[in-house]
């Protein structure tokens, strides 16, 4: 369950799918409770992999297939601000540092967000989701100290408990079900397989504690271990 | 897209020489192969709208196929592992290899106007 009221969120990922996965279940609830949700989305994954034998898609239509599953994605989880920021797949990390913090500066300067949820720094595995992240802590690290939004972070590296222990973030999203599967539905190219899982994961009865259906986590950013000294 | 046709594909290789044309050229094992396996050795790259004018193209006949461009200025393009192809709705040559899973392995594009970003 959420402990914190917020006025304003702000979600900042690079490719269409990364909300659903860890977040889409916490942000139902969040939209739930009438909290307005932004979600600025780097790129439209035009470099994704899953294109299928015989292939449903190609290099080419992929950007515009995945942009309508992020649009559908986003009106399950109930997110009414979706911005598409134009950049290109595994590029990211080689776009200009200081050009990417202005790009988050300019997003929480317009929204005053009291929450970001982005990855976590260090802890996020794919080069793309490391280069956004990096940017939104860069961004928030030059605010006052008392006018920063909180900042939550994503993190699934294998050693993410050996570094950063166990997440203090964790809401119970048995009850928002039917939203994360839509969101995780609405991306079909590319979560086909988890999908059928989580079948038959339900079809065998399974009462698994933990899954990707009934709880998310993310970390509290921790300010007094920053993942740089400066920028 | 359409599994390999030889004739049909080599025709369509054919259609593109000796003028100027924008290349995509990719190959990729996933930004995760190494999270899902540290054993695995992750290398990829890609180029897109890059200009070349080859002289001869060819695709050789076994399946998965390879695709050789040799260039007018005496340099190569070279891909592995074509499994499908089409002409798209823009008129351009999209060539790729699908794993046995369906994801994208290799990818070769050819195109007489230049790739969206």
């Amino acid at each position: 369950m959420l402990e914190q009221q917020e006025s304003q969120i702000l979600v900042v990922f690079p490719h269409p799918d990364d909300e659903a996965f860890g977040v889409s279940g916490t942000l139902a609830q969040y939209a739930n409770a009438g909290v307005p949700i932004t979600y600025a989305c780097l790129t439209l994954g035009e470099m994704g992999r899953n294109l299928g034998n015989p292939p449903f898609a190609t290099r080419e239509s992929l950007p515009e297939i995945r942009k309508k599953e992020l649009q559908a994605s986003c009106d399950s989880i109930g997110i009414q601000d979706l911005r598409m920021m134009g950049l290109r797949d595994k590029t990211v990390e080689f776009e200009d540092d200081e050009k990417m913090v202005q790009m988050m500066t300019k997003l929480i300067d317009e929204l005053q967000p009291s929450l970001v949820i982005t990855f976590y720094p260090n802890y996020a595995v794919h080069p793309d989701h490391e280069a956004t992240c990096k940017a939104v802590v860069r961004a928030i690290r030059r605010m006052p100290v008392n006018e920063r939004p909180r900042l939550y972070g994503v993190a699934f590296a294998n050693d993410t408990v050996e570094g950063l222990g166990e997440p203090d973030i964790v809401n119970d999203i048995r009850d928002v079900y039917e939203h994360k599967l839509g969101s995780m539905k609405a991306h079909a190219s590319q979560t086909g397989w988890m999908l059928q899982e989580e079948e038959k994961r339900r079809e065998e009865g399974d009462t698994a504690e933990s899954n990707w259906f009934t709880d998310e986590s993310m970390y509290s950013y921790k300010w007094d271990q920053d993942f740089e000294e400066s920028f | 897209m359409e599994t390999v046709e030889i004739t049909k594909l080599q025709e369509l290789i054919n259609s593109f020489a000796n003028e100027d044309v924008y290349i995509h050229l990719e190959t990729t094992n996933g930004a995760y192969a190494s999270h899902f396996d540290e054993k695995v050795f992750n290398a990829g790259c890609f180029i897109r709208n890059v200009v070349v004018q080859y002289e001869l193209g060819k695709v050789t006949p076994e399946a998965p196929h390879r695709v050789g461009l040799k260039l007018a200025n005496g340099g190569w393009i070279y891909a592995q592992g074509i499994t499908h192809f089409e002409l798209d709705d823009q008129g351009r040559l999209l060539m790729a290899g699908h794993d046995y899973e369906g994801k994208l392995a290799v990818a070769l594009e050819i195109s007489k106007t230049p790739f969206a970003y």
